[in-house]
């Protein structure tokens, strides 16, 4: 497959993204929330970072958090977040704007909302392109019929004058992109972004996702909960539970030989057409509540190989096979391992 | 859509033909096509504030003229009705001036404060939803408690505070000549809450959707964010209020000069030539009270049907 060609986040090109240790908390009268803990990864040029996990995992919240876009009473309260190998987690608030705005674009799982209705989207694009790079009208408007074209709208020429409620919720997702992809970012991050589409649109504006690394060399975050969009899509999968990374690695070790608990039980709850429906595995149990995390091991209560020090000491990520995984179960250095 | 090869930049002749043509389609046109009523008014409305505007090209009368003005024809009714003169349709009131010009005149100054009045809710409103519902936080939290408090007096007797409290500080003798800009402030000032709730909320929707997120990332400012991007999305439920308001606004103004603390007979508003001429309705002048009243009937009638229907036809749940 072509994807197995994409250079990995262990290869010499230095990563687009790398976050380390970051911690996210919400502080609010009724005490602190930390929604991400200790959360690290890297994206390397070209590569796309796909991120699962169950509602409320920190999925968005990491994206929010690389893109600045944390709401209050959440902030950022440890760890770096470096673009490019330059931080950006704490730079002053203007220079903030300037950076994501050309070097980091956003896709939001709902096309509807995306675009302003009030505007053509033409003038939307021309207005992002004129943000950041020094074009004159003309060139703006020719460049912005350029990214249409690139992200499949058919006649751009007649089309850039249209209102978004003229287009079809994938051409409108299209347009989204397009308008992530104004200022040439290095990093794109999609949030959900093929959630609210059907599954044929689905197909294509992933393949139109994937053409941006293999193309431009745009490193992606793709936030999202479907396997089956991860499967497609990703090189790289990091897999999140209770605002920690449990597992990472490349997708299809983690799909055919996942190490954590939490990534076995996840993908046997993945149906697989010719399989018979009542083999689907559920994982007993939800996740935790922010308030009500267990000590060592978010996963313990509902891990079916828990240990004794899984109750009281948190694991970190370890090797395990071509991946890396939060569980002591991949701990040989110790020789506790099961 | 434009034909294939147009020019690229399209001049702002281009711009408002393509609003035209698509004005032509719309469905606000086709609503009101089909509303018998809604026309009616328009009519009304329309043919009321043309004629207000353009009293001094139509009205057969100067009634400012002293010289034209004679107490000779003081009182006299109506041309249809016996001892009435043709010359004065509607009648003359105690000083001899034609009551249908009077009311021409006095309808222009009641729309000029209605609109003005307005104007000045609409701009102080706006603003004041905008910031609290965009910037959140404590200035939310002082602006709304204003409103609030502002709620809680009838907006008539904010406009007879603010009214009492500006002419007190301007000098006793000239408070005429200031009366205009008094009466429009107080009954704007007193009307502000509505629009600013209403833009707060909206401003509250739109800053949670994600263009507005996507803006934010692209690293557009705040103030852009607001001017171009959340405060057209509000204008919608803004134009219905501000036509609503805009009955509401000539109402108050013909209050407070019914009251006596509007305006002066020298520079007379319907309400006005209604007080004036109310102390004469039993001595059998009806002519001089009736007219005016069924000038501000038909006008607030007609413009509170309009906004009536225009939050209908821009209401999604409705159509």
């Amino acid at each position: 497959m072509q994807r197995d060609q994409q250079p990995r986040s262990d290869a010499a090109a230095p990563p687009i993204l790398e976050v380390r240790n970051l911690v996210v908390a919400f502080h609010g009268l009724a005490g602190t929330l930390r929604a991400l803990d200790d959360v690290s990864f890297s994206i390397a040029p070209g590569e796309i970072l796909g991120v699962v996990g169950e509602s409320g995992a920190g999925k968005s919240l990491t994206g929010a958090a690389v893109i600045g876009l944390l709401e209050r009473p959440g902030r950022i309260d440890g760890g770096e977040i470096l673009l490019a190998g330059r931080r950006i987690d704490n730079l002053p608030h203007a220079q903030m704007r300037k950076v994501r705005g050309r070097e980091i674009g956003a896709i939001f799982q709902d096309p509807l909302t995306s675009l302003n209705p009030l505007l053509t989207v033409g003038e939307q694009l021309t207005e992002t392109i004129a943000t950041h790079l020094a074009l004159s009208a003309k060139a703006a408007r020719a460049r912005a019929v350029e990214l249409l074209a690139e992200v499949g709208i058919p006649a751009p020429a007649n089309r850039i004058d249209d209102y978004p409620h003229h287009f079809s919720g994938g051409m409108r997702q299209r347009v989204v992109i397009a308008l992530a992809l104004c200022a040439n970012p290095k990093l794109v991050i999609a949030d959900e972004p093929t959630t609210a589409l059907d599954v044929s649109v689905q197909a294509q504006i992933l393949e139109l996702i994937r053409r941006l690394g293999r193309e431009h060399g745009t490193a992606v975050m793709l936030i999202t909960h479907d396997m089956g969009v991860i499967a497609e899509t990703a090189d790289r999968v990091a897999v999140m539970y209770a605002g920690r990374v449990a597992e990472i690695g490349p997708t299809r070790e983690i799909i055919e030989t996942p190490h954590h608990p939490y990534t076995v039980g996840l993908m046997g709850s993945v149906p697989v057409i010719g399989e018979d429906a009542e083999d689907l595995v559920q994982i007993d149990g939800s996740m935790p509540r922010l308030n009500a995390i267990p000590p060592g091991c978010a996963f313990n209560p509902r891990c079916g190989e828990v240990m004794g020090r899984c109750l009281s000491q948190r694991p970190g990520l370890m090797p395990a096979g071509r991946s890396q995984a939060a569980c002591w179960l991949m701990d040989t250095v110790t020789g506790d391992a099961a | 859509m434009s034909a294939p090869d147009v020019d690229t930049t399209r001049g702002f002749l281009g711009r408002t033909r393509d609003i035209f043509a698509r004005m032509g389609r719309h469905d606000l046109w086709l609503s009101f096509r089909s509303k018998p009523v809604v026309i009616v008014a328009a009519i009304v409305a329309g043919v009321l504030i043309l004629s207000a505007l353009a009293a001094p090209l139509i009205a057969p009368h100067d009634p400012y003229d002293m010289a034209s003005v004679s107490l000779l024809y003081a009182e006299l009714p109506p041309a249809w009705v016996d001892g009435g003169d043709p010359a004065f349709p509607l009648g003359t009131d105690l000083q001899g001036r034609d009551m249908l010009s009077t009311i021409l005149y006095g309808s222009r100054t009641s729309i000029l404060v209605g609109a003005a009045a307005v104007a000045l809710s609409l701009v102080l409103g706006v603003a004041a939803g905008l910031v609290a519902g965009y910037g959140g936080g404590v200035v939310d939290s002082v602006l709304m408690r204003i409103a609030d408090i502002q709620l809680t007096f009838p907006a008539i007797l904010i406009a007879l505070l603010f009214d009492g409290v500006v002419s007190a500080i301007f000098s006793h003798g000239s408070s005429d000549q200031y009366a205009l800009l008094v009466i429009i402030l107080a009954i704007g000032v007193s009307n502000w809450v509505l629009f600013a709730r209403v833009v707060r909320s909206s401003t509250l929707v739109e800053k949670g959707k994600d263009y507005v997120k996507a803006a934010r990332v692209t690293g557009v400012s705040s103030l852009a964010i607001l001017l171009k991007h959340i405060l057209p999305n509000t204008l919608g439920p803004v134009l219905v209020i501000a036509t609503i308001n805009l009955a509401l606004a000539i109402l108050g103004e013909a209050t407070l000069s019914f009251l006596g603390v509007g305006l002066p007979p020298t520079q007379p508003s319907l309400g006005t030539l209604i007080r004036i001429g109310n102390e004469y309705l039993f001595s059998g002048a009806w002519w001089m009270t009736i007219f005016p009243g069924v000038t501000l009937i038909l006008l607030v009638l007609s413009v509170n049907l309009l906004g009536d229907w225009l939050r209908d036809a821009l209401n999604p749940k409705l159509r």
